[in-house]
């Protein structure tokens, strides 16, 4: 799709629509492109964070205990001497590791069954929509703390417990989007040319429903980097000595506020700057990969 | 025999307000190379008419008559034999060109898509062949339109677009459900033109379903004029044209402005509701609104009878 043109349309444009989604993204949607740069460096903190950690994890020093931020200690330290810069990247490695599998799995989820749903319909849809209430009248937090308890604390059980849970909840989105794809007149002008279920499905449902699916997904890492830092910090999460952003808000976060309030800011600031660059990038690419909101809207729409 | 004949097609749906009969014994039959008409108000039953012939007509159910299609009977055909005739001998062009295209594909890939489904050629050659479909239809610049979306389209070009598709295969029946409904006065005659030459070509049957009796003057050569999900009229365009027989068929053709009229003259409506299909009136359909009704209409359905010079239709004034 990167080598599509824009339409020659007749506006004043000064400088060449560039091309490429990268191109487009920061040409387009300045924000998108901000909050995608944010959640890429996130992103590379994770995975390199055991290299740019400048102290190792739980290395103490009792001299150096609930210092405020220096240039040797950037974010700080904690109550045991602990460099702070180093835990919150560790930490970013946790949650991206966490939002990102269990977002893939609730996508996955969602589409599987919001497709078998939307697209059959009849009995299927029946079945598995009352499934789906039966399984949205508990509340999220209720329910993970009652199979987290069971199945006991790890990030693999949250991985899983969250991927199902956004996913089946998901699953209601999906199928709204591929009944209106379904009665949309090209899928029966597809039937009318003799395309098979399958072909429909991959040609004309699911290339139209992947705005759905892409903002699903991204709202969805936001929401599950959100849910496990909820648990941590209810002590259900990734257990210690991991440093969860969730478990350093709990933990020393809240006993130090006055002491060290930049304990409770390293971490919690960095939780919102990522659910904020994952959903803004979301929203932006969303609109760049709808080829109905190209041309003039894509210039002049909101950002 | 012709190459479509539909005996005796009756199709139902379930609803909450009853079984409905769509489509009540209807018969209708078109050659190779003919033009055949299907006129009707919406809801008179023609666009389901049209969609059991490919068989699908879903939900609705048929629950007699025969559709023999060049000597098979489509109704007795399995999903697979069905897929296999559609979009290969049997297309059709839909009235929404503006919603009947796949947003996020480009044309090329689409019009590629039924020589690509029914051909199994390789995807270039197909796609090399949708350069040809294009060029056929008038569109300009072809070759590079072919990477373009939809929404680069105005709506006559997405409807030329869409006979390309139709025409991909090659099929000996095209059906075009309203095919210029939503356009421009202008590009309805150029889109029928086209269309009709490009049958004309092929020697393919086309079966024109329409509410615009200007259309039918001009492309048909047979006219079946359906109400309340029945023909109530059928012959030749000219003849029907110069003497409709059937009482609804007059009151089309009355309501239709002419060129020499009076130009503050009200345009005569036929007055009254189509028919609820759910509670059809025993007897003739049009009897609420027919201003030659008597005792026997509301009492018995007049049949289709043959009136001659390939003429019939389905009134007690000519019983």
């Amino acid at each position: 799709m990167s080598e599509v043109t824009l339409p020659a349309i007749g506006t004043p444009s000064a400088r060449p629509a560039p091309k490429g989604l990268t191109g487009r993204l920061i040409h387009e949607k300045p924000l998108g492109a901000f909050g995608g740069a944010v959640f890429l460096l996130f992103l590379v903190c994770g995975v390199f964070a055991e290299i740019i950690a400048p102290y190792g994890l739980n290395e103490t020093n009792m001299a150096a205990r609930l210092l405020p931020p220096s240039a040797e200690h950037l974010f700080g330290t904690d109550h045991l001497g602990r460099d702070v810069l180093s835990r919150v990247l560790i930490g970013a490695q946790l949650s991206m590791i966490v939002g990102a599998c269990a977002a893939a799995l609730a996508t996955l989820v969602s589409i599987v069954l919001g497709v078998a749903s939307g697209y059959f319909g009849g009995r299927i849809d029946m079945l598995i929509q009352r499934f789906v209430d039966a399984w949205m009248i508990f509340p999220d937090l209720l329910l993970l703390i009652a199979v987290i308890s069971v199945v006991g604390p790890g990030m693999t059980e949250i991985i899983i417990v969250l991927g199902l849970l956004y996913g089946i909840a998901g699953s209601r989105i999906v199928r709204g989007a591929v009944i209106a794809v379904r009665e949309n007149a090209h899928t029966h002008a597809a039937r009318s040319m003799g395309a098979t279920a399958l072909h429909i499905l991959l040609r004309h449902i699911l290339p139209n429903i992947m705005p759905v699916v892409i903002v699903l997904f991204t709202t969805r890492v936001g929401a599950a980097i959100l849910t496990e830092a909820g648990l941590s910090f209810l002590g259900l999460g990734v257990p210690p000595p991991a440093p969860t952003w969730g478990g350093m808000l709990s933990g020393t976060g809240r006993t130090y506020m006055y002491l060290g309030p930049w304990l409770a800011l390293a971490p919690g600031l960095s939780l919102t700057l990522v659910v904020y660059a994952i959903n803004v990038y979301g929203d932006a690419l969303r609109d760049l990969l709808d080829p109905r909101m190209r041309g003039a809207s894509g210039f002049r729409g909101a950002r | 025999m012709a190459l479509l004949d539909v005996a005796d097609l009756t199709v139902t749906f379930r609803t909450d307000g009853g079984l409905v009969r769509a489509v009540d014994s209807v018969s209708l039959s078109v050659e190779a190379g003919e033009t055949l008409a299907l006129v009707g108000e919406s809801g008179s039953g023609k666009s389901v008419t049209a969609l059991s012939i490919l068989g699908l007509m879903a939900p609705g159910r048929i629950e007699q008559g025969r559709i023999a299609f060049a000597g098979d009977d489509l109704t007795a055909l399995d999903e697979a034999a069905l897929r296999a005739i559609r979009g290969d001998r049997i297309a059709m062009i839909f009235q929404e060109p503006m919603s009947s295209l796949n947003p996020v594909l480009t044309i090329g890939k689409q019009v590629a898509e039924p020589i690509w489904l029914h051909r199994r050629l390789a995807w270039r050659e197909a796609y090399a062949q949708a350069a040809e479909l294009l060029r056929k239809v008038a569109i300009p610049d072809a070759e590079a339109r072919l990477n373009d979306y939809p929404h680069q389209f105005s709506g006559g070009m997405r409807q030329r677009v869409m006979i390309a598709m139709a025409l991909a295969c090659r099929p000996q029946l095209i059906i075009a459900d309203e095919p210029t409904t939503a356009l421009d006065v202008t590009v309805q005659a150029q889109i029928l033109s086209l269309l009709k030459g490009l049958t004309r070509e092929t020697n393919a049957a086309l079966l024109l379903i329409t509410h615009d009796l200007g259309v039918v003057a001009r492309y048909a050569d047979r006219v079946a004029v359906m109400y309340g999900g029945r023909i109530v009229e059928s012959g030749p365009a000219a003849a029907l044209y110069g003497k409709p027989m059937h009482p609804y068929t007059e009151g089309l053709m009355r309501s239709v402005p002419r060129l020499d009229g009076l130009a503050h003259e009200r345009l005569p409506a036929i007055p009254g509701q189509p028919p609820d299909l759910a509670n059809l009136p025993t007897g003739c359909a049009f009897a609420t609104r027919c201003p030659h009704v008597h005792d026997l209409c509301r009492a018995a359905t007049p049949p289709l009878r043959a009136l001659g010079d390939a003429r019939s239709a389905a009134c007690h004034r000519h019983g």
